[in-house]
């Protein structure tokens, strides 16, 4: 038994294999409850994987020989990130100044903010590191934070609960600001709670999709920008 | 899949020359964007067909940096305080200023729509 076991951790099957059956019970979990906000197939998938390794003793340097398989298509994937922002442009002219100053500034609000935040609240400075691109859609905090010397995995998490927090609350703070103007509703979800925001604001309207889509992939582009300058100027 | 692969290899390689501060797939993504813009290819074409498809999926790909998350659960236990008040106060400070701003711009330049 421990023979088979011994394979099992070696062979860059196992972490293939599991990442795509999680992500299969993750997807029918959501489906499940019906596309509910708190049922994100990634968190899930992530709970499932930990709780097999748990069980069968695999560690996570094991468990990449297949997940970083998975993982190396995450670069492709980031590139093309720029179909949905060609196909979103022609909405940059219609409120292209107001856009082209609000996201850079919201961007960097949301970098300081964490930054000092866990700075006041006693976090480490690999924290700090950490939490700066949580607004930026999960491909690229990772890629930002591993390029400044944070930790990948924790982002990943935390862009996921960004993510949540504006699926789950993003509409009913709008309201209690009072903007009831769809585009600019649009682009405050998709600054901070890029793709699990913009499927909550193409719920509520298409308008309001399609500005918060446009935003998640400027704020991504601005928080590449500003993670560094911003580590560089208070780290 | 060969001009996703393309346009992460030139915008790695710029950053390794030029020492830049962004990562390689983000180059690559604006290069992609660029070329897009100019080219203007039809909707059946190869390249937006892949990306949909990896897009589709784009979830799956964060699985296995998500699970190293279990390597470091200590870690984030000890910083739950600054990890919850980072997380909430930057959301909605992010969310705040972007909505107010744009409001505030719209308002001055165009009438703004009546909306909703």
């Amino acid at each position: 038994m421990n023979d088979v076991l011994d394979h099992v951790r070696s062979t860059p099957l196992f972490g293939v294999f599991v990442t795509l059956a999680a992500y299969k019970v993750g997807l029918e979990v959501k489906r499940l409850s019906r596309n509910h906000p708190l049922a994100q197939p990634v968190l899930i998938a992530i709970l499932v994987v930990g709780a097999v390794m748990g069980a069968l003793d695999i560690s996570y340097d094991d468990y990449l020989r297949g997940g970083s398989i998975i993982a190396f298509f995450l670069g492709p994937a980031t590139v093309a990130l720029a179909v949905p922002l060609h196909r979103q442009a022609h909405h940059l002219r219609e409120l292209a100044l107001p856009m082209l100053v609000a996201i850079p500034v919201g961007a960097f609000v949301s970098v300081a903010s964490g930054v000092l935040v866990v700075r006041a609240l006693g976090g480490s400075h690999e924290l700090t590191l950490t939490i700066a691109a949580k607004s930026a859609t999960t491909p690229i905090a990772i890629s930002v934070t591993e390029h400044v010397g944070g930790n990948g995995s924790l982002v990943a998490v935390f862009t996921i609960i960004a993510g949540m927090l504006g699926a789950v609350l993003g509409p009913t703070v709008l309201n209690l600001l009072r903007i009831h103007d769809r585009r600019a509703r649009g682009l405050a979800l998709g600054a901070v709670s890029h793709g699990i925001g913009t499927s909550r604001a193409l719920h509520e309207d298409p308008t309001e999709g399609a500005f918060s889509g446009l935003s998640m992939g400027l704020t991504a582009l601005a928080t590449s920008v500003l993670v560094p300058l911003v580590i560089h100027l208070v780290g | 899949m060969l001009w996703l692969l393309g346009c992460q290899l030139v915008g790695e390689v710029l950053v390794e020359a030029f020492g830049l501060p962004v990562p390689g797939p983000v180059i690559g993504m604006v290069l992609l964007f660029l070329a897009l813009q100019v080219t203007k290819p039809p909707e059946d074409a190869r390249l937006l067909q892949t990306s949909d498809k990896l897009l589709r999926h784009l979830q799956l790909l964060f699985i296995p940096p998500g699970v190293g998350i279990v390597v470091y659960l200590g870690s984030v236990r000890d910083q739950a305080l600054p990890i919850a008040g980072a997380m909430v106060v930057s959301w909605l400070a992010g969310l705040a200023t972007v909505a107010l701003l744009v409001v505030l711009l719209t308002r001055r330049g165009t009438a703004p729509e009546a909306e909703s």
